[in-house]
């Protein structure tokens, strides 16, 4: 069976296309592209090419603008560190309460190591309150980083207007925008971002791949020292397969942007209208007019996510979900919690997440199993009744918690 | 994806006794704070007998939780009261082929729903015993609130300590910096600074009757030292008595002596010296009479 993958926020399928850029470096374009003769020298060539087609992606000015890297991580602990090396004397950093782990696992390192970290906290919606940003920047702080898009609800942050709040003060600005590069365009030449994270994997090129990339004149102290490779900002022999395969996925994104923003976006569209007319009591959470084209993420109350995953996986479906169950520590996302999701909801919440190769008849697949999956489970929940919640959910089941 | 056994996903996808329970006479209803899961059972007991004659469950929980709310009614029914009340969460979790170290807690729930309800039947009022943190070690599913208690508790200092009083840290050694931090953490509370002691981990299990006298009574007590916070939270404590053989005996001390829990909680500390020492234990608590005799052995 081919199964139905909505899961592309967590990764994607490597375009075919893709596959066949990077094949001949495994082989008899294995040379070092630091090598002077001609088996490094093609390499060279080729490695220059896609860091071009990185920076039109990004809209970036100047190609040295792009440091490959190994992931999206990496990126993120050489832009955060190095603003820390090249501001010692700045002690406090910012970020929101909804990043990812690998700024939010860094940051509470960081606070361990003695640094002050403020973090953003958000509405219902998952909108951060722009005076109290104001109010934190000043010449204290070394660095602020902040999401383009949430990977679980895919709702924007203001990163430009944030970007030039962070300039005027003084302060370094990244973004991690591994979610967001592909899905929707930006053009950094006419933005104050000094520092933004991509990872290959999420727009159709291998793992193991990403960029930070690093505004011209930003001051910069490397994560990893040695060989000259990326004018000496990211030492390491580069992975020459992989970032031939980035510059050809970003090609291809860039040519895919419209179908992105048009026909990704309407799909998604029909697939969260379809499964909110049949099933009651669920709700989109994040931010809905406001959000990546290609996301959907639904809270269906009074049951668990790892569950409804777990149903849907029989019929072939992949989703994806943040219930405490699903994400491999127990911890329920701290997206949801943060947004003030109920507890009854924020087990249940569900993402979808589509790309460009998502056709109609998965739409209407997945609208049609979705509703049955969701009332068998509530047969089973303690806070449903015969057909519908209890009088009174919270009230009728009050466990005591241990 | 959690590596669940046949059975579990078994007992997810076709649970049995599943939906309310008409005439139910016994109902708990427990959640589980570690993960958010929670689950009520419902038992249908014949008065006569204290027989339990049906078991129904209804679950808001993940996959596991399903599974293992489905295994306990199966394992409850036929089952008198008092033969109920020493199904144990490993049973649950035996009865399902094991579960992921992560998700043991949601067998620890299904316990727990078993005494609640029970409770309810007779009338008396339940109240968990014991406090979840997070999850540390996950080779022995090891929480921190208990590594932090052992560590307290018994001055513990380095992580060898740690590793031999409660296993946690014993086995791949990936959450040592999370076991360094309470041990830094408890240290600086007793105004001392943790340095940091090379570990030698054992490169194989203990074999079970190749230890000495003095090393079995050593693992013996440090079993007991591990328990002892949580029973001296509830205001108890226990004694090491005697070890004769395969029987060991101790003295439940303070509000343990006689707790209807006396049991259960001996039974906990029989699996787990068993699990320690990796032969068969018999446990026995010493009264007045008993205490005469037991001390009287050579």
């Amino acid at each position: 069976m081919e199964g139905i993958y909505l899961d592309n926020n967590a990764t994607t399928r490597v375009d075919p296309a893709v596959v066949e850029a990077m094949l001949p470096y495994f082989t008899e374009q294995f040379g070092n592209p630091s090598s002077l003769h001609s088996f490094g020298n093609k390499v060279g060539l080729a490695v220059k090419k896609a860091r071009m087609q990185v920076q039109e992606l990004l809209g970036a000015e100047h190609e040295s603008e792009i440091i490959f890297t190994s992931c999206g991580t990496e990126s993120d602990s050489t832009a955060i560190l190095s603003a820390l090396k090249a501001n010692p004397e700045r002690r406090e950093i910012i970020t929101t309460v909804l990043e990812h782990p690998a700024i939010l696992s860094l940051y509470s390192q960081l606070e361990k190591e003695g640094y002050t970290a403020h973090y953003l906290k958000v509405d219902g919606k998952g909108r951060v309150d722009m005076d109290e940003y104001k109010r934190l920047l000043s010449d204290k702080v070394a660095v602020v980083s902040v999401m383009w898009a949430n990977n679980e609800t895919g709702s924007f942050f203001p990163v430009l207007e944030m970007a030039e709040l962070a300039n005027a003060a003084g302060v370094m600005f990244h973004t991690d925008a591994v979610q967001a590069v592909g899905k929707v365009p930006i053009d950094l030449k006419n933005s104050k971002i000094d520092m933004l994270s991509l990872s290959g994997h999420k727009l159709h090129a291998p793992k193991g791949i990403g960029v930070l990339y690093l505004k011209r004149g930003v001051r910069f102290r490397p994560l990893l020292r040695g060989g000259h490779q990326e004018r000496g900002r990211r030492a390491g022999t580069e992975n020459t397969a992989s970032i031939v395969a980035l510059g050809k996925a970003c090609e291809m994104a860039l040519a895919a942007m419209e179908h992105e923003n048009t026909e990704v976006r309407r799909l998604r569209d029909k697939l969260e209208a379809g499964i909110l007319a049949k099933v009651p009591h669920a709700f989109v959470t994040g931010d809905a007019s406001n959000r990546l084209p290609n996301t959907s993420n639904i809270a269906f109350e009074y049951i668990e996510g790892e569950a409804i995953l777990l149903l849907l996986n029989k019929f072939g479906i992949a989703a994806s979900s943040g219930s405490a169950c699903t994400s491999g520590s127990l911890e329920p996302s701290h997206v949801m919690r943060a947004m003030g999701i109920p507890y009854t909801a924020a087990h249940g919440t569900t993402r979808f997440s589509l790309s460009r190769y998502t056709t109609e008849e998965e739409i209407d697949r997945v609208i049609q199993v979705v509703p049955e999956i969701v009332a068998q489970l509530r047969k089973l929940s303690p806070y449903w009744g015969e057909n519908g919640p209890s009088a009174e959910p919270e009230k009728d089941f009050a466990p005591v918690y241990a | 994806m959690w590596d669940y056994s046949d059975k579990v996903k078994e007992h997810f996808f076709q649970p049995r006794n599943a939906g309310p329970l008409a005439d139910a006479n016994a109902v708990g209803d427990v959640g589980s704070i570690s993960c958010g899961d929670a689950l009520r059972l419902m038992l249908k007991v014949d008065p006569e007998t204290e027989t339990i004659e049906e078991a129904h469950f209804q679950t808001f929980g993940c996959g596991s939780a399903i599974a293992s709310s489905s295994a306990l009614t199966e394992i409850v029914k036929g089952m008198k009261l008092d033969d109920a009340l020493k199904v144990s969460n490993q049973d649950i979790a035996d009865y399902l082929d094991g579960l992921p170290p992560e998700k043991m807690h949601c067998s620890v729930m299904g316990r727990e729903a078993l005494q609640a309800a029970i409770a309810n039947y007779r009338g008396e009022e339940w109240s968990d015993d014991h406090e979840e943190g997070a999850l540390i070690c996950k080779c022995f599913a090891i929480d921190a609130v208990l590594i932090e208690d052992t560590v307290r508790a018994n001055n513990l200092s380095t992580m060898e300590d740690v590793i031999n009083y409660t296993k946690a840290g014993g086995g791949c050694a990936s959450c040592h910096e999370g076991i360094e931090e309470i041990l830094a953490k408890v240290l600086a509370e007793r105004g001392e600074t943790f340095k940091a002691v090379p570990v030698k981990l054992d490169k194989e299990a203990p074999k079970p009757g190749k230890l000495t006298n003095l090393e079995r009574i050593r693992r013996i007590e440090a079993v007991l030292e591990s328990v002892r916070p949580q029973l001296q939270r509830d205001h108890g404590d226990i004694e090491l008595v005697d070890v004769d053989g395969k029987t060991v005996y101790v003295s439940m001390t303070g509000a343990c002596a006689g707790c209807q829990m006396e049991a259960l909680t001996l039974q906990g500390i029989q699996t787990k010296l068993m699990e320690e020492l990796g032969e068969l234990i018999k446990l026995v608590p010493t009264r007045a009479g008993s205490l005469a005799r037991a001390t009287s052995q050579p």
